[in-house]
């Protein structure tokens, strides 16, 4: 058995308060690679334009005076614990939650979130709470992965309980119905998150996972990876362009990820991420 | 005139429109706004519809003006405005009609409109236009300023007079019922590529 390492819940505070301040403003290196390449393979003159605006619009929020996009996102936060860390001075929520009330108030971040869903919509005006997904894992430490994830393209996100008979053919008609259906509002080109497999709950958390990997980093099953490659070839023959003006750059990756599910089961979902894709990690 | 068409084909606007400024404005059109447009979402659609179904007066005259479905981020110190770019338009689609019997003219956001907010721009002589989706912080470059009019107690979503200064924008649904998107994704859409279902048969 491990030694016991103590994590001070204010180091949590602050990773997440760092990672909220800076993702919102300095768009990750992958992302900008993946936007650049794009440019240069996109044929469409107003395609072409838009990618350049996107990459000026990159280096101005990079100066650190105005968020890449006004909507600063849902705050995601995917936080991995190692099963030796005891976290001591607070609660682990409280903790995260409190990075991020101070992370977006201090980055003029705009608070985006209401406490409820239907009754009164009443702004919480610091962007609590964050949406939190939690892994117990091997080891001492502690891995913070943050993403302001946007709403215009979350709410184009679609999840289906597919038939086993469906099979590979099926999946890929659902998820070219989505990136089709998506259209302008999702911000494109955008990252396309697929998971498949799991059950129901599982497989939303796959294919938000799946946005998390580095901008066109193939899966490691050379299975999937085909399958993405094809999948990146389909959605980008629609059409779709930047924007949605016409063009062949409408997804800048497709991710995929899978696993074990029920006999009767072909879950799918696809999570769509805009062109501002902030997020970035720390370890503790 | 409140159309002004520039040396490179680019048209300027500036609020109030009337039908005939608005039948200028064609699909595919590259606009500059000038001069006032107010931002409201959301949450401000809701709260103005409910005013007008009970009677009571709403923060502005929309008869000629714009709407800009924009929630800015707070600004820093000495700034206008934070980041401004436009929001998901269709979540209007329920609300809009009725601002359009209104007099309002020009809306401009993100993203495609529904039927019946088409059909409604044919009926009343106005125009849709996006701006640069995801681009808030280019966008806050060409806002002069800014003042609350009202329900600030909704934070981003309160409404907002804008004084803004070459918003580029492109015009997405024009009055004849055109639509921009569909004529513009069309011929870059590779059939050999896709199932049957997502063929459009218009590249040779």
């Amino acid at each position: 058995m491990g030694q016991v390492r103590e994590v001070d819940a204010a180091e949590i505070t602050r990773a997440v308060r760092e990672l909220c301040m800076e993702i919102n403003y300095k768009v990750p290196e992958d992302m900008v690679a993946a936007i650049k390449r794009a440019r240069e393979k996109e044929e469409s003159p107003i395609g072409r334009q838009i990618l350049d605006l996107l990459i000026r619009n990159q280096e101005l929020a990079a100066e650190g005076e105005y968020p890449y996009c006004q909507d600063t996102g849902y705050t995601v936060v995917f936080i991995d614990v190692g099963q030796d860390v005891h976290i001591v001075g607070g609660d682990l929520t409280d903790a995260i939650n409190e990075g991020v009330r101070s992370g977006y108030r201090d980055a003029y971040l705009r608070a985006s979130i209401v406490a409820d869903p239907v009754f009164e919509r009443r702004n919480t005006g610091d962007n609590t709470p964050a949406f939190i997904h939690t892994r117990i894992v091997p080891g001492d430490q502690i891995r913070i992965q943050v993403d302001a994830k946007g709403g215009g393209s979350e709410n184009k996100g679609r999840h289906a309980m597919l038939k086993p008979s469906d099979g590979l053919e099926g999946v890929k008609r659902f998820v070219l119905r989505t990136v089709e259906e998506a259209g302008p509002d999702a911000c494109p080109p955008g990252i396309i998150g697929v998971g498949i497999g799991g059950n129901f709950e599982y497989v939303a958390i796959l294919a938000k996972r799946a946005l998390m990997r580095k901008v066109g980093q193939p899966h490691p099953d050379p299975r999937v990876a085909e399958l993405e490659a094809e999948l990146f070839e389909k959605c980008n023959a629609l059409g779709i362009g930047p924007q949605s003006l016409g063009g062949t750059q409408t997804v800048l990756a497709v991710h995929v990820e899978t696993m074990a599910t029920h006999i009767a089961s072909l879950p799918v979902a696809v999570n769509i991420e805009c062109h501002a894709h902030r997020t970035g990690t720390r370890v503790i | 005139m409140s159309v002004e068409l520039l040396p490179d084909g680019r048209k300027r606007i500036r609020a109030p429109l009337s039908d005939e400024d608005v039948r200028q404005l064609r699909v595919g059109d590259v606009v500059l706004v000038s001069g006032i447009v107010y931002a409201a979402r959301d949450a401000a659609h809701k709260r103005i519809i409910e005013l007008l179904d009970a009677g009571e007066p709403i923060p502005f005259d929309p008869a000629g003006q714009i709407v800009y479905y924009v929630g800015p981020t707070p600004e820093r110190p000495g700034h206008v405005i934070g980041s401004a770019g436009p929001t998901t338009a269709s979540r209007m689609d329920r609300y809009t009609p009725r601002l359009l019997e209104l007099g309002l003219k020009g809306l401009i956001g993100k993203g495609g409109r529904g039927p019946t907010v088409r059909e409604a721009l044919k009926r009343h002589t106005a125009v849709y236009m996006a701006a640069l989706g995801g681009g808030g912080a280019l966008a806050a470059l060409q806002i002069r300023g800014q003042r609350v009019i009202a329900f600030e107690d909704l934070g981003p979503e309160a409404v907002r007079e804008l004084e803004v200064e070459d918003l580029p924008v492109w015009v997405v649904n024009d009055c004849e019922g055109r639509d921009f998107y569909e004529q513009a994704v069309a011929p870059w859409r590779r059939d050999e590529l896709l199932p049957e279902e997502f063929r459009l048969g218009t590249r040779p």
